[in-house]
């Protein structure tokens, strides 16, 4: 797969056009990096000119502040905007709205400055420029219900980029009945991915999944690799997983562009 | 003899607006306890909020029943009171009806029969509120943290609002004058033949519920501040002070930053002394284990808190039976800080510690484990308060002063100390996937 780094493009005396940021899950949960390359994929097919940090990359450092520590986040988040301010990045995308929101919103009063957007936003720009190449039926009428991620719905308020890139695939999009600002989490945030939950009557991500059945669905869609874990192994739990796919927006556009 | 009742009325009057006033000086102060916080950038943003959320009640309308009944309740209180002013004015001049004087007949009818249909929609609002409450027994009104005091409160209130909508209603019921003038007595009209052919009786009827009315409304004014229902003043300053940043921006806490340049800064001096100027008292606390770590804002939340439940019914914990609840949280926060309010009070002005804090004698670290950090709470809560920047500042202290973590989320940050990621992968495997296929 084509998938220069930042070092590389460097050495050419090249600035791309985005940063690529994968993130820790992308770059080492197996089914997360299927997401990481289906976007890869669109990115290639619209001749998008980026680059990725690679070994350079380190976690931001979002989920030890969601767990409370302020220091090893502020650790982190200071070595990664040395790298970036070094490459003098001004363009981020990334799959993970943990990264997007920590990104965006908590870096800057650190001294980093960038403009970052969720991949399902700069699928929408391509869209919108043109330059997303044709999406063929592959979906065409299949009933796809929408999980909202926290962190990019409620936390960030971008509910429309995910259902538009949605729409180009012609596919019969249902809404759970509690969606956008009422969507329910499904379980993984705030460190809960790292942790056995408390004690409680239900796993979250069960009811989130219920709420996704009640749907009738064909596909659940997802915008994050912690919620796509969380509602296939929702899925697995209600038995489902024949008859349900639970893919990510990059992974469903990828594929519809293949066929 | 016949300025009796002016001086008790005034004396009244100071005594119940003065123990308000002292109660006000105390609630300032408590939340004083609190630390700095600045949220008074962006000012037409902020009057917009209290202008859409507040007083135009726009959160609370996406629960449409209780939404429409607390408009008629809130709409209702408020316009009803300047009532209250023609009465204040009467019971200090030794009036009677003193704006019938001054306002065109039409006018005042029109007020008082405004005044008295909406008396009748009050009641009938409150009643239904009392029958969610009491007979179906709605779900968010009766989780464990409702238990108690919280309970009676929330009943204490309604019964509040119906004996002083039927006093009113008694009132220009049988104020004989009044009917026989006719004008704007359009609910009361129906009550007044009781009083009808006994002018005694009306008389002293209408002295009574006047008289208990006024004196009602006093002893409501200083409930307020031992109740949720301090909601009805603090819903303004609550949502103008509210955050304006996207809800996933969680502070940085910049005493971490400082240590942490200096730490990163090859050329800091670890030993050095610190700079002229520069104090050397006790080293800051990391997060929050009490209510005077939170900040000032936080604290007046805790005292807005409506108990309406909202947060807790869409919180995903709450709902698959963890024990947090965010509604919790702020009465939790709320007790507490009256707790420490009445220790300074009996100590002279002076905290003195009673060994006892918010954290574990109120909130559980299990509470504070099991959020997902989703926002639902905030998002949903119709006065704009923020249980979950409560949450992260105890976790903070748990984390950073006792390192009290929970095992797992242990190995996961000492993962991403030694190899960048939350997983014991080597930093330098981080392109791997790109060549596999
Ligand atoms: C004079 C003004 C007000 C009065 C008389 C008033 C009265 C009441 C009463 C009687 C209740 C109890 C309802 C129940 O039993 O469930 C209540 C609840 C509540 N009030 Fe107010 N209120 C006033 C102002 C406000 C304002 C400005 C707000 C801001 C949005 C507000 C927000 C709430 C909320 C969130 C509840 C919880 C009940 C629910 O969710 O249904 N109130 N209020
Ligand atoms: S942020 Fe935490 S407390 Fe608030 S609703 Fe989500 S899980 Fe519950
Ligand atoms: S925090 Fe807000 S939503 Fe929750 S109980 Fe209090 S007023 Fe209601």
């Amino acid at each position: 797969m084509n998938v220069p780094t930042m070092e590389q493009l460097m050495a050419e005396g090249k600035q791309p056009e985005i940063l690529f940021w994968v993130g820790s899950a992308g770059s080492y949960d197996d089914r997360a990096k299927k997401i990481t390359k289906a976007f890869v994929k669109i990115l290639n097919k619209a001749n998008v000119d980026f680059a990725v940090l690679g070994p350079e990359e380190s976690c931001t450092g979002d989920v030890a502040k969601r767990a409370g520590n302020e220091f090893l986040f502020q650790m982190q988040a200071m070595m990664n905007i040395e790298v970036l301010n070094a490459y003098e990045v001004k363009r981020i995308v990334t799959c993970d709205p943990h990264s997007f929101n920590c990104l965006k919103n908590e870096y800057p009063s650190l001294g980093g400055n960038y403009e970052v957007i969720h991949h399902t936003q700069f699928i929408k720009e391509l869209m919108d420029s043109g330059r997303l190449q044709s999406v063929g039926n592959t979906y065409k009428g299949k009933r796809i219900t929408f999980h909202d991620p926290c962190y990019l719905g409620r936390a960030n308020e971008v509910y429309d980029a995910p259902r538009d890139v949605l729409g180009l695939l012609n596919a019969n999009l249902v809404e759970m009945k509690r969606h956008k600002a009422t969507a329910l989490c499904c379980g993984a945030g705030g460190a809960q991915m790292f942790k056995e939950p408390e004690k409680g009557d239900k796993d979250i991500n069960v009811l989130r999944t219920e709420d996704a059945l009640k749907t009738n669905p064909e596909i659940i869609a997802t915008g994050c690799p912690y919620c796509n874990t969380m509602m296939t192994d929702g899925i697995k739990a209600k038995e489902k997983e024949d008859s349900i796919i639970v893919q990510d927006i990059a992974e469903l556009i990828a594929t519809a562009q293949d066929s | 003899m016949q300025y009796i009742p002016n001086i008790l009325f005034a004396i009244l009057l100071i005594v119940g607006v003065g123990y308000f006033v002292q109660n006000v000086r105390k609630l300032t102060r408590n939340i004083k306890l609190g630390k700095d916080v600045d949220r008074t950038d962006n000012k037409s943003e902020r009057w917009k909020n209290m202008a859409m959320i507040a007083l135009g009640q726009s959160k609370m309308v996406r629960r449409p029943i209780a939404g429409f009944l607390h408009i008629i309740v809130y709409l209702g209180f408020v316009i009803i009171n300047i009532e209250v002013l023609e009465i204040v004015i009467d019971g200090l001049t030794g009036q009677h009806r003193i704006f019938t004087k001054v306002l065109p007949d039409s006018v005042y009818g029109f007020l008082i029969g405004s005044f008295e249909v909406l008396a009748v929609l009050v009641l009938v609002a409150v009643i239904v509120f009392w029958i969610r409450r009491n007979i179906v027994k709605l779900k968010r009104f009766l989780s464990a943290e409702m238990k108690g005091w919280p309970k009676s409160d929330g009943n204490i209130i309604l019964y509040f609002e119906i004996v002083l909508m039927t006093l009113f209603l008694v009132m220009n019921a049988s104020d004989l004058h009044f009917q026989h003038a006719g004008h704007g007595n359009v609910i009361s009209q129906y009550i007044a033949p009781l009083f009808e052919g006994n002018a005694d009786m009306a008389h002293i009827v209408e002295r009574t519920t006047w008289w208990i009315h006024i004196a009602g409304i006093l002893v409501f004014l200083n409930y307020l501040y031992y109740s949720k229902h301090l909601h009805i003043l603090l819903a303004f300053p609550n949502t103008w002070y509210a955050n304006l940043k996207p809800k996933g921006q969680f502070t940085n806490d910049s005493n971490v930053t400082k240590e942490v340049k200096l730490m990163m800064d090859p050329n800091a001096d670890p030993f050095a002394a610190p700079a002229e100027g520069e104090d050397e008292g006790e080293p800051e606390k990391f997060g929050a284990s009490d209510v005077m770590d939170l900040n000032w804002v936080q604290l007046m939340n805790s005292y807005t808190c409506t108990e309406c439940g909202r947060c807790t019914s869409e919180c995903p914990a709450n709902l698959t039976g963890k024990k947090l609840s965010p509604r919790k949280i702020m009465m939790d926060t709320r007790d507490r800080l009256e707790e420490v309010g009445k220790n300074i009070d009996a100590n002279k002005g002076k905290f003195v510690d009673d060994g006892k804090s918010l954290l574990n004698d109120y909130i559980t670290t299990e509470e504070l484990w099991a959020c997902t950090s989703c926002n639902a709470c905030v998002e949903a809560c119709p006065v704009n308060i923020d249980p979950l920047s409560i949450i992260i500042e105890m976790r903070r202290y748990l984390v950073m002063e006792q390192s009290a973590a929970p095992m797992e989320l242990n190995n996961m940050m000492s993962n991403i100390e030694n190899n960048g990621a939350p997983w014991p992968y080597n930093q330098m495997d981080r392109l791997n996937w790109a060549n596999e296929d």
